[in-house]
């Protein structure tokens, strides 16, 4: 693996495309449905060191992981190596197999609960490898990761494995972090609860890639899929710091009708997409594209017709799974269309603005959106480098304080997004533009907001809170930070317990 | 003279003075005041422990600038002594006396004040006094209490308290603190001193916070007591002036100023001739423009 | 100061710190757990030692269980603890040893 050496430095170059093992299905008496998901791991032929994949569209309440890990465990198998777009607290059961050797392996967006934990402290035999969404992808199809099962859950399938994301118990709204895997895992099982008539279309995927098709009694727990929708934040400085940031949006060139955006679920970014919409309102200025995972929020924008287009990637409320299913101007699109860096151009790319949230950025404005101030893995990157490298403006909301945390600092725990495409930083305290974007600070010449200098922000968290020691690690890589063009930013030590030193 | 007496306050934020996530940057939300509480909302056993917090907090929280009143606990309890001598210790900038009854009851206080300025070596006078009323015998002195000690900027009405005194509850109308406000108002002017309303504790009620303030605001009290930061911007907004009473407000400061260096003694704006009488009026618009940020002229 | 019983100050809830104090004889023995122990332990622990040693406390079984809280709100929580155990509530020393 190469060093990362700047956040496009892969431009340009040319690569081949890596390809799964297909077995042709011929004969058309042939049925793809499986009794078990322990026949299927058989037929499959299942056995150790092999790589399984899956993805995380049913969030935290997510069943397929732990029911296929189960089977797999029960059979002995060992050394597996589990490739996931995300995993979270769901997923705790797997640490047993961890502990055990069945699982020695994690690919992975990122990691919450007790397997974040399970590899910080080197439980974990192998070593987890962090990526983005686009980054998994681009692993994926350059062959850095070879799937030989992929296991996608999918909330309506029919016997001959078109899949949807809608329409069954456990409707996810789209199924785009699962498409990548099916085209290029060698095995590939549908995991369902609700079997439909054939054909199942418009399908998020397609027959043509699905090896089996398993019934089970659940995949997932709706109400930790999608949950109702959150009621907009009435915390005081999340609403200042949206405002600022709707302020900062609105004074850039990019605003203009037919602007491109993306923004988070946190209440901050949530609170600034309804700051921007009245803005948006007062002024008769559309938004071109809203990306990425979506909330009711947008949903709302874009049956106003203040958006003319949700291109989705997720959907993280119940608004959201009903917009895509009755909007025609709502669109599913794949993980690599998002924000795959190496195919000929992704979502992310057309992006004017990005608002992103984050665990700590340092005053060269790299984030650290995976381990906590204790060096703990507990976050994701998700599409963070990948719409941060993206989009012409990219907005950091992050309060400066986290109890005794500053989350403006000298430098981050571990870097996830280089600085160089981080442009603005916006606290409770001040606002930091990039030295960088010089073309930013000259555009905010007389924007009555209280800008300061991302040294100035740090020197206030440090003059309230104290300066930070930095963590100390052990020395064993537990973690790779790869960037999403596959070089490694950063690595992720082992914790070693905390000692006074005397 | 003290120059915060008659500094503005447009929003006077309560905070629990046992809760160090509460009282660590509430300056972030830009009220006018806060008020670090050791009385009502500190459990009577933690009375001491509200203490420690309170001193540390003046002496090494950087508020910027805003005003740190301290409300102790009333008379009639055993805590007002060691508050007072805390409150003096640590340098808060006033202090709030609650359940205030007469001019006697301020006295008290600020003779301890006195007594506690010179165990600690502070300046006297350099921490000033507020009274809240919050009894019906409390609001009928309001003038005596308004005149009681040359420390105090104002009195506020406590409106929870003073309706049980009243033998009422508050119906959400205001029609239960018509009198008291209308005589605590009127005996504040009359004194030369500020009025605060009491607090509007129904947070999902914007609607009637805002009307109450504009009510309030409109019977002439300087500012409201605030309960969460939410209820800030609104009252500031109500209290910030328009753009075009700032415009008028500074043709009458320009006009006057500009005529009485010339030894003239008549004055027109808008062609029209305007009384002296508008002048402290419009030098006060022009302050509370220039304090709530929003004044841009040059005087 | 001595401290004579065991006394508690503070809470758990995120930014505040709760101290225990137990008599000892062994000199302080300090217990620290911190929700950012790997960033600030030995700035948590140095502050509770400079209140403890302003308050004059020699012997004591110390227990500092740690929310996140500032320097000021040890400090207050350390104190808080001391003076209880000695049931003094009036007439504290106010910029003395209390700084």
């Amino acid at each position: 693996m190469k060093v990362f050496q700047g956040a496009y430095a892969r431009h340009n170059q040319t690569y081949k495309k890596a390809a799964p093992t297909v077995r042709g299905v011929v004969d058309p008496n042939e049925s793809k449905m499986v009794e078990s998901i322990a026949e299927v791991l058989k037929k499959c032929g299942i056995k150790d060191g092999m790589t399984l994949s899956f993805h995380h569209h049913f969030r935290e309440g997510d069943y397929v992981v732990n029911m296929v890990m189960e089977e797999v465990h029960k059979m002995g198998i060992k050394d597996i190596t589990i490739c996931a777009s995300s995993l979270g607290k769901a997923h705790n059961p797997i640490v047993p197999m961890i502990e055990d050797g069945t699982v020695t392996g994690i690919q992975s967006s990122g990691v919450r609960g007790k397997i974040g934990e399970a590899i910080s402290t080197g439980k974990l035999q192998g070593y987890a490898i962090m990526r983005s969404h686009g980054g998994r992808v681009r692993a994926i199809e350059e062959g850095d990761v070879h799937i030989d099962i992929a296991f996608i859950g999918a909330p309506t399938c029919d016997e001959y494995g078109n899949m949807r994301a809608v329409g069954g118990k456990s409707d996810c709204g789209v199924l785009s972090y699962a498409v990548v895997d099916a085209m290029y895992a060698d095995k590939v099982v549908a995991i369902t609860d609700t079997l439909v008539p054939y054909p199942n279309l418009p399908a998020s995927i397609s027959q043509i890639y699905v090896d089996y098709v398993v019934k089970v009694d659940e995949i997932g727990n709706p109400a930790k899929i999608a949950t109702g929708a959150a009621k907009p934040t009435t915390d005081v400085r999340k609403i200042m710091m949206a405002n600022y940031c709707t302020q900062f949006v609105i004074n850039t060139p990019y605003f203009k009708n037919g602007f491109t955006y993306q923004t988070g679920v946190g209440g901050a970014s949530i609170a600034s997409t309804i700051s921007l919409g009245e803005i948006m309102r007062e002024r008769g200025i559309k938004m071109g594209l809203g990306l990425g995972g979506i909330a009711g929020p947008m949903c709302k924008l874009l049956e106003e017709g203040l958006i003319e287009k949700l291109v989705d990637t997720q959907d993280f409320d119940l608004t959201a799974i009903e917009s895509i299913k009755n909007n025609p101007n709502h669109y599913e699109i794949t993980g690599s269309e998002y924000a795959n860096p190496m195919n000929k151009g992704a979502y992310v790319n057309q992006l004017d603005f990005v608002i992103l949230a984050s665990l700590e950025v340092d005053v060269n404005f790299n984030c650290n959106v995976v381990v906590d101030s204790n060096g703990m893995v507990t976050g994701a990157q998700g599409g963070h480098p990948d719409t941060a490298a993206g989009a012409k403006c990219t907005i950091v909301i992050a309060p400066l304080l986290q109890g005794r945390t500053p989350a403006i600092c000298s430098n981050v725990t571990t870097v996830t997004t280089p600085g160089e495409t981080v442009d603005v930083v916006i606290t409770d305290y001040g606002i930091a533009i990039n030295p960088r974007r010089q073309d930013l600070i000259e555009a905010m010449k007389g924007v009555k907001l209280p800008f300061k200098t991302i040294e100035e922000l740090r020197d206030i968290a440090y003059s309230i809170v104290g300066e930070p020691e930095p963590v100390e690690f052990g020395d064993r890589v537990v973690g790779i930070i790869e960037s999403r063009d596959g070089t490694i930013i950063d690595v992720v030590r082992q914790i070693k317990p905390f000692e006074f030193n005397d | 003279m003290n120059p915060n007496l008659n500094r503005l306050r447009r929003s006077m934020m309560f905070l629990n003075c046992q809760k160090p996530g509460l009282i660590k940057d509430p300056y972030i939300y830009k009220p006018d005041s806060i008020m670090l509480d050791l009385e009502d909302a500190v459990a009577e056993n933690q009375k001491d422990a509200a203490r420690y917090s309170l001193y540390h907090a003046l002496q090494e929280i950087d508020y910027r600038g805003v005003e740190r009143v301290v409300r102790i606990n009333g008379l009639d309890t055993p805590h007002w002594k060691e508050d007072v001598r805390v409150c003096v210790a640590g340098r808060c900038d006033s202090i709030r006396i609650p359940k205030v009854e007469s001019a006697q009851d301020v006295v008290t206080i600020e003779k301890a004040m006195e007594e506690a300025e010179e165990e600690f070596g502070v300046e006297k006078g350099s921490i000033l006094l507020m009274a809240a009323l919050e009894s019906c015998k409390g609001v009928i002195n309001a003038y005596e209490i308004c005149q009681s000690s040359p420390l105090l900027f104002g009195v506020a009405l406590s409106g929870g308290d003073y309706t049980k005194d009243l033998q009422t509850t508050i119906s959400g109308t205001g029609v239960e603190f018509t009198w008291a406000r209308g005589m605590m108002i009127n005996a504040a002017r009359a004194a030369g001193v500020q009025c605060f309303d009491t607090v509007f504790t129904n947070l999902d009620d914007m609607d009637g916070f805002i009307a109450e303030t504009k009510m309030i605001k409109a019977m002439g009290f300087d500012g409201k007591s605030i309960v969460n930061p939410r209820q800030i911007e609104p009252t500031h907004k109500i209290f910030t002036p328009t753009e075009k009473e700032i415009i008028k407000a500074e043709k009458i400061v320009k006009e006057v100023d500009e005529k009485k260096a010339l030894g003239i003694g008549v004055f027109t704006v808008d062609g029209k001739m305007i009384d002296i009488a508008f002048y402290p009026g419009a030098k006060r618009t022009i302050e509370l423009a220039k304090a709530a940020g929003v004044y841009e002229g040059d005087l | 100061m001595e401290v004579k019983g065991t006394a508690m100050a503070g809470t758990l809830e995120s930014s505040d710190a709760q101290v225990t104090v137990e008599p000892g004889t062994n000199g302080i023995e300090l217990t620290i757990e911190s929700s950012v122990i790997n960033q600030y332990g030995r700035k948590i622990r140095a502050t509770v030692m400079e209140t403890l040693e302003r308050l004059d406390v020699k012997n004591a079984k110390v227990t500092v269980v740690d929310k996140g809280a500032l320097d000021c709100t040890l400090k207050a929580r350390v104190e808080g603890a001391v003076f209880r155990s000695n049931g003094i509530t009036e007439n504290l020393p106010w910029g003395g040893a209390i700084r």
